[in-house]
Protein backbone atom coordinates (compact mmCIF):
# COMPACT_ATOMS: atom_id res chain seq x y z
CA UNK A 1 0.00 0.00 0.00
CA UNK A 2 1.44 3.35 -1.01
CA UNK A 3 1.67 6.04 1.65
CA UNK A 4 -0.67 8.99 1.21
CA UNK A 5 0.85 12.40 2.00
CA UNK A 6 -1.33 14.65 4.16
CA UNK A 7 -1.15 17.30 1.43
CA UNK A 8 -2.91 15.09 -1.11
CA UNK A 9 -6.43 16.18 -2.10
CA UNK A 10 -8.51 13.07 -2.81
CA UNK A 11 -11.53 13.35 -5.09
CA UNK A 12 -14.31 11.00 -6.08
CA UNK A 13 -13.32 9.00 -9.16
CA UNK A 14 -14.96 9.62 -12.48
CA UNK A 15 -18.36 7.89 -12.64
CA UNK A 16 -18.61 7.44 -8.86
CA UNK A 17 -21.26 9.20 -6.82
CA UNK A 18 -21.77 9.39 -3.08
CA UNK A 19 -25.25 9.99 -1.73
CA UNK A 20 -27.30 9.62 1.41
CA UNK A 21 -29.98 6.92 1.13
CA UNK A 22 -32.85 7.29 3.54
CA UNK A 23 -34.11 3.73 2.93
CA UNK A 24 -30.74 2.30 3.96
CA UNK A 25 -30.04 4.92 6.63
CA UNK A 26 -26.53 5.18 5.21
CA UNK A 27 -24.28 6.87 2.71
CA UNK A 28 -23.86 4.73 -0.38
CA UNK A 29 -21.29 4.88 -3.12
CA UNK A 30 -22.80 4.40 -6.57
CA UNK A 31 -20.86 3.47 -9.69
CA UNK A 32 -21.57 1.71 -12.99
CA UNK A 33 -23.86 -1.20 -12.10
CA UNK A 34 -22.77 -1.30 -8.48
CA UNK A 35 -23.28 0.08 -5.00
CA UNK A 36 -21.38 -0.01 -1.72
CA UNK A 37 -23.19 0.72 1.52
CA UNK A 38 -20.84 2.68 3.75
CA UNK A 39 -20.56 2.64 7.51
CA UNK A 40 -20.71 5.95 9.35
CA UNK A 41 -16.99 6.69 9.45
CA UNK A 42 -16.45 5.72 5.80
CA UNK A 43 -19.34 7.99 4.80
CA UNK A 44 -17.99 10.87 6.88
CA UNK A 45 -14.54 10.59 5.30
CA UNK A 46 -15.74 10.10 1.73
CA UNK A 47 -18.12 13.01 1.72
CA UNK A 48 -15.20 15.28 2.50
CA UNK A 49 -13.14 13.96 -0.42
CA UNK A 50 -14.15 16.71 -2.81
CA UNK A 51 -10.80 17.43 -4.47
CA UNK A 52 -10.55 20.74 -2.60
CA UNK A 53 -9.62 19.52 0.88
CA UNK A 54 -6.32 17.84 1.70
CA UNK A 55 -6.10 14.67 3.77
CA UNK A 56 -4.63 16.80 6.57
CA UNK A 57 -7.60 19.18 6.50
CA UNK A 58 -10.06 16.27 6.44
CA UNK A 59 -8.38 14.75 9.50
CA UNK A 60 -8.47 18.07 11.36
CA UNK A 61 -12.15 18.60 10.55
CA UNK A 62 -13.16 15.08 11.62
CA UNK A 63 -11.18 15.42 14.85
CA UNK A 64 -13.05 18.61 15.58
CA UNK A 65 -16.52 17.35 14.60
CA UNK A 66 -16.21 14.11 16.55
CA UNK A 67 -14.13 15.60 19.37
CA UNK A 68 -11.46 12.91 19.00
CA UNK A 69 -7.71 13.01 18.51
CA UNK A 70 -5.43 10.76 16.51
CA UNK A 71 -7.67 9.98 13.52
CA UNK A 72 -4.90 10.50 10.93
CA UNK A 73 -3.94 6.81 10.78
CA UNK A 74 -7.52 5.64 10.21
CA UNK A 75 -8.26 8.29 7.60
CA UNK A 76 -5.06 7.60 5.66
CA UNK A 77 -5.69 3.84 5.74
CA UNK A 78 -9.23 4.34 4.45
CA UNK A 79 -8.18 6.76 1.71
CA UNK A 80 -5.52 4.38 0.44
CA UNK A 81 -7.98 1.47 0.46
CA UNK A 82 -10.52 3.63 -1.43
CA UNK A 83 -7.86 4.58 -3.98
CA UNK A 84 -6.92 0.94 -4.47
CA UNK A 85 -10.53 0.08 -5.13
CA UNK A 86 -10.80 2.94 -7.59
CA UNK A 87 -13.33 4.97 -5.56
CA UNK A 88 -10.98 7.91 -5.10
CA UNK A 89 -8.35 9.55 -7.24
CA UNK A 90 -5.84 12.29 -6.55
CA UNK A 91 -7.12 15.71 -7.55
CA UNK A 92 -4.78 17.44 -10.02
CA UNK B 1 -39.42 -17.02 3.71
CA UNK B 2 -39.28 -17.39 7.46
CA UNK B 3 -41.57 -15.00 9.34
CA UNK B 4 -38.73 -13.09 11.05
CA UNK B 5 -36.84 -12.18 7.86
CA UNK B 6 -37.22 -8.55 6.88
CA UNK B 7 -37.48 -7.85 3.16
CA UNK B 8 -35.03 -5.14 2.10
CA UNK B 9 -35.65 -2.58 -0.64
CA UNK B 10 -35.56 -3.39 -4.39
CA UNK B 11 -32.19 -1.64 -4.72
CA UNK B 12 -31.71 -2.53 -8.36
CA UNK B 13 -34.46 -1.71 -10.84
CA UNK B 14 -34.24 -2.81 -14.46
CA UNK B 15 -36.48 -1.35 -17.15
CA UNK B 16 -36.68 -3.47 -20.27
CA UNK B 17 -38.20 -0.63 -22.23
CA UNK B 18 -38.85 -2.58 -25.41
CA UNK B 19 -38.23 -5.99 -26.95
CA UNK B 20 -37.63 -4.36 -30.33
CA UNK B 21 -33.98 -4.63 -31.32
CA UNK B 22 -31.96 -4.08 -34.48
CA UNK B 23 -29.69 -6.96 -33.49
CA UNK B 24 -30.55 -10.66 -33.66
CA UNK B 25 -28.09 -12.14 -31.17
CA UNK B 26 -28.13 -15.91 -30.85
CA UNK B 27 -27.58 -15.73 -27.06
CA UNK B 28 -30.24 -13.11 -26.18
CA UNK B 29 -31.91 -13.63 -22.80
CA UNK B 30 -35.21 -12.03 -23.85
CA UNK B 31 -38.01 -14.61 -23.91
CA UNK B 32 -38.11 -16.71 -27.07
CA UNK B 33 -41.76 -15.69 -27.54
CA UNK B 34 -40.98 -11.94 -27.13
CA UNK B 35 -42.66 -11.07 -30.45
CA UNK B 36 -46.05 -11.80 -28.87
CA UNK B 37 -45.59 -8.71 -26.70
CA UNK B 38 -47.04 -5.80 -28.64
CA UNK B 39 -48.34 -3.52 -25.97
CA UNK B 40 -45.45 -1.49 -24.52
CA UNK B 41 -45.93 0.67 -21.43
CA UNK B 42 -46.46 4.37 -22.03
CA UNK B 43 -44.09 7.05 -20.79
CA UNK B 44 -46.38 7.95 -17.86
CA UNK B 45 -46.36 4.36 -16.62
CA UNK B 46 -42.56 4.17 -16.63
CA UNK B 47 -42.34 7.50 -14.77
CA UNK B 48 -44.83 6.35 -12.12
CA UNK B 49 -42.88 3.11 -11.58
CA UNK B 50 -39.69 5.15 -11.20
CA UNK B 51 -41.25 7.27 -8.45
CA UNK B 52 -42.85 4.35 -6.61
CA UNK B 53 -39.68 2.25 -6.66
CA UNK B 54 -37.50 5.16 -5.58
CA UNK B 55 -39.80 5.72 -2.59
CA UNK B 56 -39.11 2.10 -1.58
CA UNK B 57 -35.35 2.66 -1.83
CA UNK B 58 -34.46 1.66 -5.41
CA UNK B 59 -31.27 3.44 -6.40
CA UNK B 60 -29.63 1.69 -9.36
CA UNK B 61 -31.58 1.87 -12.59
CA UNK B 62 -30.78 -0.15 -15.70
CA UNK B 63 -32.32 1.01 -18.96
CA UNK B 64 -32.27 -1.93 -21.28
CA UNK B 65 -34.34 -3.88 -23.79
CA UNK B 66 -34.25 -4.99 -26.62
CA UNK B 67 -32.59 -1.80 -27.69
CA UNK B 68 -33.68 1.03 -25.34
CA UNK B 69 -32.68 3.69 -27.88
CA UNK B 70 -35.68 2.63 -29.95
CA UNK B 71 -37.88 4.38 -27.35
CA UNK B 72 -38.00 8.09 -28.12
CA UNK B 73 -38.92 8.81 -24.48
CA UNK B 74 -35.58 7.44 -23.22
CA UNK B 75 -34.38 10.98 -22.49
CA UNK B 76 -37.59 11.79 -20.57
CA UNK B 77 -37.31 8.64 -18.46
CA UNK B 78 -33.59 9.28 -17.82
CA UNK B 79 -34.24 12.87 -16.75
CA UNK B 80 -36.93 11.87 -14.25
CA UNK B 81 -34.72 9.07 -12.90
CA UNK B 82 -31.84 11.49 -12.45
CA UNK B 83 -34.08 14.00 -10.71
CA UNK B 84 -35.24 11.29 -8.30
CA UNK B 85 -31.65 10.34 -7.39
CA UNK B 86 -31.15 7.12 -9.34
CA UNK B 87 -27.78 6.16 -10.71
CA UNK B 88 -28.74 5.59 -14.33
CA UNK B 89 -27.15 2.91 -16.53
CA UNK B 90 -27.92 2.66 -20.24
CA UNK B 91 -27.36 -0.84 -21.58
CA UNK B 92 -27.15 -0.61 -25.34
CA UNK B 93 -25.93 -2.13 -28.58
CA UNK B 94 -24.98 1.39 -29.64
CA UNK B 95 -27.23 1.26 -32.69
CA UNK B 96 -28.95 4.66 -32.84
CA UNK B 97 -26.54 6.42 -30.47
CA UNK B 98 -25.36 9.48 -32.36
CA UNK B 99 -23.94 12.82 -31.22
CA UNK B 100 -27.39 14.45 -30.81
CA UNK B 101 -28.87 11.63 -28.81
CA UNK B 102 -25.82 11.26 -26.59
CA UNK B 103 -25.78 15.00 -25.88
CA UNK B 104 -29.47 14.86 -24.92
CA UNK B 105 -28.94 11.85 -22.64
CA UNK B 106 -25.99 13.55 -20.98
CA UNK B 107 -28.09 16.67 -20.43
CA UNK B 108 -30.81 14.45 -18.95
CA UNK B 109 -28.26 13.26 -16.37
CA UNK B 110 -27.38 9.80 -17.64
CA UNK B 111 -24.58 8.42 -15.45
CA UNK B 112 -23.15 5.56 -17.43
CA UNK B 113 -23.31 3.64 -20.69
CA UNK B 114 -22.61 -0.04 -21.11
CA UNK B 115 -21.88 -0.83 -24.74
CA UNK B 116 -22.16 -4.39 -25.94
CA UNK B 117 -20.08 -5.89 -28.66
CA UNK B 118 -19.90 -9.44 -29.90
CA UNK B 119 -16.33 -10.07 -30.95
CA UNK B 120 -12.98 -8.55 -31.90
CA UNK B 121 -13.44 -9.52 -35.53
CA UNK B 122 -15.91 -7.99 -37.94
CA UNK B 123 -16.85 -11.43 -39.24
CA UNK B 124 -17.92 -12.93 -35.92
CA UNK B 125 -19.43 -9.70 -34.52
CA UNK B 126 -21.62 -9.26 -37.57
CA UNK B 127 -22.43 -12.96 -37.86
CA UNK B 128 -23.51 -13.36 -34.22
CA UNK B 129 -25.67 -10.23 -34.24
CA UNK B 130 -26.83 -10.83 -37.80
CA UNK B 131 -26.05 -7.19 -38.60
CA UNK B 132 -23.22 -5.06 -39.96
CA UNK B 133 -22.42 -3.21 -36.75
CA UNK B 134 -18.72 -3.82 -36.07
CA UNK B 135 -17.42 -0.43 -37.26
CA UNK B 136 -20.46 1.36 -35.86
CA UNK B 137 -19.72 0.04 -32.35
CA UNK B 138 -16.18 1.37 -32.50
CA UNK B 139 -17.46 4.79 -33.54
CA UNK B 140 -19.98 4.76 -30.70
CA UNK B 141 -17.26 3.76 -28.23
CA UNK B 142 -15.21 6.79 -29.29
CA UNK B 143 -18.28 9.02 -28.93
CA UNK B 144 -18.98 7.72 -25.41
CA UNK B 145 -15.36 8.41 -24.48
CA UNK B 146 -15.47 11.89 -26.02
CA UNK B 147 -18.47 12.78 -23.85
CA UNK B 148 -16.54 11.92 -20.71
CA UNK B 149 -18.40 8.79 -19.71
CA UNK B 150 -16.72 5.92 -17.94
CA UNK B 151 -16.61 3.29 -20.66
CA UNK B 152 -17.94 -0.13 -19.87
CA UNK B 153 -17.75 -2.67 -22.65
CA UNK B 154 -19.62 -5.92 -22.40
CA UNK B 155 -18.88 -8.92 -24.54
CA UNK B 156 -20.88 -12.11 -24.14
CA UNK B 157 -18.53 -15.08 -24.34
CA UNK B 158 -19.27 -18.51 -25.84
CA UNK B 159 -17.56 -21.15 -27.93
CA UNK B 160 -17.71 -19.09 -31.14
CA UNK B 161 -15.63 -16.22 -29.72
CA UNK B 162 -13.94 -17.54 -26.57
CA UNK B 163 -10.72 -18.28 -28.43
CA UNK B 164 -10.56 -14.58 -29.35
CA UNK B 165 -10.47 -13.36 -25.75
CA UNK B 166 -6.92 -12.07 -26.24
CA UNK B 167 -7.89 -9.79 -29.13
CA UNK B 168 -11.21 -8.87 -27.48
CA UNK B 169 -9.28 -7.49 -24.49
CA UNK B 170 -6.81 -5.81 -26.85
CA UNK B 171 -9.70 -4.11 -28.69
CA UNK B 172 -11.25 -2.94 -25.41
CA UNK B 173 -7.89 -1.53 -24.33
CA UNK B 174 -7.46 0.25 -27.67
CA UNK B 175 -10.94 1.79 -27.32
CA UNK B 176 -9.97 3.10 -23.88
CA UNK B 177 -12.44 1.03 -21.86
CA UNK B 178 -12.44 1.53 -18.08
CA UNK B 179 -14.24 -1.76 -17.48
CA UNK B 180 -14.58 -4.83 -19.63
CA UNK B 181 -17.15 -7.46 -18.78
CA UNK B 182 -16.40 -10.82 -20.31
CA UNK B 183 -19.68 -12.45 -19.48
CA UNK B 184 -19.86 -16.11 -20.30
CA UNK B 185 -23.25 -16.92 -21.76
CA UNK B 186 -25.92 -17.99 -19.32
CA UNK B 187 -28.07 -20.64 -20.88
CA UNK B 188 -31.64 -19.28 -20.87
CA UNK B 189 -34.02 -18.34 -23.67
CA UNK B 190 -32.24 -18.01 -27.05
CA UNK B 191 -28.93 -19.14 -25.57
CA UNK B 192 -30.60 -22.29 -24.20
CA UNK B 193 -32.06 -22.96 -27.61
CA UNK B 194 -28.59 -22.61 -29.16
CA UNK B 195 -26.67 -24.21 -26.31
CA UNK B 196 -24.99 -26.92 -28.36
CA UNK B 197 -23.39 -24.22 -30.51
CA UNK B 198 -22.46 -21.90 -27.66
CA UNK B 199 -21.26 -23.88 -24.64
CA UNK B 200 -17.45 -23.81 -24.62
CA UNK B 201 -15.30 -26.74 -23.61
CA UNK B 202 -13.48 -26.78 -20.29
CA UNK B 203 -10.14 -26.40 -22.12
CA UNK B 204 -11.41 -23.27 -23.87
CA UNK B 205 -12.64 -21.79 -20.58
CA UNK B 206 -9.38 -22.43 -18.79
CA UNK B 207 -7.35 -20.95 -21.65
CA UNK B 208 -9.59 -17.85 -21.69
CA UNK B 209 -9.20 -17.40 -17.95
CA UNK B 210 -5.40 -17.68 -18.21
CA UNK B 211 -5.38 -15.08 -21.00
CA UNK B 212 -7.61 -12.76 -18.95
CA UNK B 213 -5.36 -13.04 -15.89
CA UNK B 214 -2.26 -12.32 -17.99
CA UNK B 215 -3.90 -9.13 -19.31
CA UNK B 216 -4.97 -8.14 -15.80
CA UNK B 217 -1.40 -8.17 -14.54
CA UNK B 218 -0.14 -6.41 -17.67
CA UNK B 219 -2.76 -3.62 -17.43
CA UNK B 220 -2.54 -3.07 -13.68
CA UNK B 221 -5.47 -0.88 -12.66
CA UNK B 222 -5.86 0.78 -16.08
CA UNK B 223 -8.83 -1.35 -17.14
CA UNK B 224 -10.81 -3.57 -14.82
CA UNK B 225 -11.78 -6.89 -16.35
CA UNK B 226 -14.69 -8.82 -14.96
CA UNK B 227 -14.74 -12.44 -16.06
CA UNK B 228 -18.05 -14.16 -15.36
CA UNK B 229 -17.63 -17.93 -15.37
CA UNK B 230 -20.32 -20.14 -16.87
CA UNK B 231 -21.85 -22.40 -14.30
CA UNK B 232 -22.22 -25.53 -16.45
CA UNK B 233 -18.64 -26.43 -15.58
CA UNK B 234 -19.13 -25.86 -11.84
CA UNK B 235 -20.33 -28.08 -9.00
CA UNK B 236 -22.08 -25.43 -6.91
CA UNK B 237 -24.83 -23.14 -8.21
CA UNK B 238 -24.69 -19.35 -8.36
CA UNK B 239 -26.54 -17.27 -5.79
CA UNK B 240 -28.96 -16.12 -8.45
CA UNK B 241 -29.98 -12.43 -8.36
CA UNK B 242 -28.55 -12.30 -4.81
CA UNK B 243 -31.70 -14.18 -3.85
CA UNK B 244 -35.22 -14.13 -5.28
CA UNK B 245 -37.01 -10.90 -4.34
CA UNK B 246 -34.05 -9.68 -2.26
CA UNK B 247 -32.51 -6.90 -4.36
CA UNK B 248 -33.73 -6.89 -7.94
CA UNK B 249 -36.88 -6.07 -9.86
CA UNK B 250 -37.20 -6.13 -13.63
CA UNK B 251 -40.10 -4.57 -15.50
CA UNK B 252 -40.72 -5.99 -18.97
CA UNK B 253 -41.97 -3.90 -21.93
CA UNK B 254 -45.61 -4.76 -21.18
CA UNK B 255 -45.28 -3.93 -17.48
CA UNK B 256 -44.83 -7.38 -15.99
CA UNK B 257 -42.70 -7.17 -12.83
CA UNK B 258 -40.19 -9.99 -12.40
CA UNK B 259 -37.72 -11.03 -9.67
CA UNK B 260 -35.18 -11.99 -12.36
CA UNK B 261 -34.68 -11.34 -16.07
CA UNK B 262 -36.02 -14.69 -17.21
CA UNK B 263 -38.57 -15.70 -14.54
CA UNK B 264 -41.46 -15.26 -16.94
CA UNK B 265 -40.69 -18.71 -18.37
CA UNK B 266 -41.60 -20.46 -15.10
CA UNK B 267 -44.84 -22.40 -15.37
CA UNK B 268 -47.67 -21.93 -12.91
CA UNK B 269 -46.42 -18.55 -11.76
CA UNK B 270 -48.46 -15.37 -11.87
CA UNK B 271 -46.34 -12.24 -12.02
CA UNK B 272 -47.97 -8.90 -11.27
CA UNK B 273 -48.19 -6.03 -13.74
CA UNK B 274 -47.30 -2.43 -12.87
CA UNK B 275 -50.44 -1.28 -14.72
CA UNK B 276 -52.58 -2.95 -12.08
CA UNK B 277 -50.52 -2.90 -8.88
CA UNK B 278 -48.22 -0.54 -7.01
CA UNK B 279 -44.51 -1.32 -6.80
CA UNK B 280 -44.88 -1.61 -3.02
CA UNK B 281 -47.57 -4.28 -3.22
CA UNK B 282 -45.71 -6.09 -6.01
CA UNK B 283 -42.49 -6.20 -4.00
CA UNK B 284 -43.99 -7.08 -0.62
CA UNK B 285 -47.29 -8.84 -1.21
CA UNK B 286 -47.36 -10.53 -4.62
CA UNK B 287 -47.25 -14.29 -4.82
CA UNK B 288 -44.69 -14.09 -7.65
CA UNK B 289 -42.13 -12.19 -5.55
CA UNK B 290 -42.73 -14.23 -2.39
CA UNK B 291 -42.74 -17.67 -4.00
CA UNK B 292 -38.97 -18.36 -3.73
CA UNK B 293 -37.90 -15.79 -1.15
CA UNK B 294 -35.53 -17.06 1.52
CA UNK B 295 -35.25 -20.82 2.10
CA UNK B 296 -38.71 -21.91 3.30
CA UNK B 297 -39.78 -23.17 -0.16
CA UNK B 298 -36.90 -25.59 -0.53
CA UNK B 299 -37.09 -29.33 -1.15
CA UNK B 300 -34.36 -31.88 -0.59
CA UNK B 301 -31.42 -31.87 -1.13
CA UNK B 302 -31.54 -28.08 -0.50
CA UNK B 303 -33.81 -28.05 2.58
CA UNK B 304 -31.30 -29.78 4.85
CA UNK B 305 -28.13 -28.62 3.06
CA UNK B 306 -25.64 -26.67 5.17
CA UNK B 307 -24.87 -24.45 2.15
CA UNK B 308 -28.49 -23.40 1.53
CA UNK B 309 -28.02 -19.89 2.91
CA UNK B 310 -24.95 -19.34 0.72
CA UNK B 311 -26.40 -20.14 -2.72
CA UNK B 312 -30.14 -20.20 -1.88
CA UNK B 313 -30.59 -23.28 -4.05
CA UNK B 314 -29.22 -21.57 -7.17
CA UNK B 315 -31.31 -20.45 -10.10
CA UNK B 316 -35.05 -21.23 -10.35
CA UNK B 317 -35.12 -20.87 -14.12
CA UNK B 318 -32.23 -23.28 -14.52
CA UNK B 319 -33.99 -25.74 -12.20
CA UNK B 320 -37.03 -25.52 -14.44
CA UNK B 321 -35.13 -25.75 -17.72
CA UNK B 322 -32.95 -28.67 -16.67
CA UNK B 323 -35.03 -30.52 -14.05
CA UNK B 324 -38.52 -29.41 -15.15
CA UNK B 325 -39.22 -28.23 -11.59
CA UNK B 326 -38.73 -24.59 -10.50
CA UNK B 327 -38.51 -25.69 -6.83
CA UNK B 328 -35.79 -28.29 -7.42
CA UNK B 329 -32.13 -27.79 -6.60
CA UNK B 330 -30.28 -26.04 -9.44
CA UNK B 331 -28.84 -29.01 -11.39
CA UNK B 332 -25.45 -27.27 -11.51
CA UNK B 333 -25.10 -28.50 -7.90
CA UNK B 334 -23.50 -31.93 -7.76
CA UNK B 335 -25.88 -32.80 -4.91
CA UNK B 336 -28.81 -32.46 -7.34
CA UNK B 337 -30.23 -35.75 -8.67
CA UNK B 338 -30.30 -34.00 -12.08
CA UNK B 339 -26.64 -32.95 -12.09
CA UNK B 340 -25.97 -35.45 -14.89
CA UNK B 341 -27.88 -33.18 -17.32
CA UNK B 342 -25.24 -30.50 -16.76
CA UNK B 343 -22.26 -32.85 -16.91
CA UNK B 344 -23.63 -34.38 -20.12
CA UNK B 345 -23.99 -30.94 -21.74
CA UNK B 346 -20.44 -30.06 -20.61
CA UNK B 347 -19.13 -33.37 -22.00
CA UNK B 348 -20.93 -32.72 -25.26
CA UNK B 349 -19.13 -29.36 -25.47
CA UNK B 350 -15.85 -31.29 -25.77
CA UNK B 351 -17.00 -32.66 -29.15
CA UNK B 352 -18.46 -29.95 -31.38
CA UNK B 353 -18.67 -32.31 -34.38
CA UNK B 354 -21.94 -33.70 -33.04
CA UNK B 355 -24.08 -30.53 -33.37
CA UNK B 356 -27.04 -31.19 -35.64
CA UNK B 357 -29.52 -28.44 -34.72
CA UNK B 358 -29.35 -25.19 -36.71
CA UNK B 359 -28.34 -21.95 -35.00
CA UNK B 360 -31.45 -19.82 -34.39
CA UNK B 361 -31.14 -16.02 -34.61
CA UNK B 362 -33.31 -13.88 -32.35
CA UNK B 363 -35.91 -12.24 -34.56
CA UNK B 364 -39.66 -11.59 -34.60
CA UNK B 365 -40.30 -14.27 -37.24
CA UNK B 366 -38.33 -16.94 -35.38
CA UNK B 367 -39.95 -15.85 -32.11
CA UNK B 368 -43.50 -16.25 -33.44
CA UNK B 369 -42.63 -19.64 -34.90
CA UNK B 370 -41.28 -20.79 -31.52
CA UNK B 371 -44.37 -19.44 -29.73
CA UNK B 372 -46.63 -21.33 -32.15
CA UNK B 373 -44.63 -24.51 -31.66
CA UNK B 374 -44.83 -24.15 -27.84
CA UNK B 375 -48.60 -23.56 -28.01
CA UNK B 376 -48.93 -26.64 -30.25
CA UNK B 377 -47.03 -28.77 -27.73
CA UNK B 378 -49.12 -27.47 -24.85
CA UNK B 379 -52.44 -28.31 -26.47
CA UNK B 380 -51.35 -31.60 -28.07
Amino acid sequence: MSAIPESERPAMSHGFRLQWEEAQNAHVLLYPEGMVRLNTSAGEILRRCDGAHSVGEIVAELEQVFARKGLAGDVIAFVSMAKQRGWLERAP
Amino acid sequence: MSPGDAVGPPLWLLFELTYRCPLHCVFCYNPVDFAQTQDELRTDDWLRVLREARALGAVQLGLSGGEPLLRDDLETITAEAHRLGYYTNLITSGVGLDETRLRALKDAGLDHIQLSFQDSTREINDFLSHTRTFELKQKVAALIKAHGYPMVLNCVIHRLNIDHVDTIIELADRLGADYLELANTQYYSWAHLNRDHLLPSRDQLEAAERTTNAWRSRLGGKMRILYVVPDYHETRPKRCMNGWGSTFMAVTPDGTALPCHTAKMLPGMLFPNVRAASVRSIWHDSEGFNRFRGTGWMKEPCASCDERDRDLGGCRCQAYLLAQDPAAADPVCDKSPHHHVVTEAAAHAQDPALIVKPLVFRGPKESLALARRAAGTATA
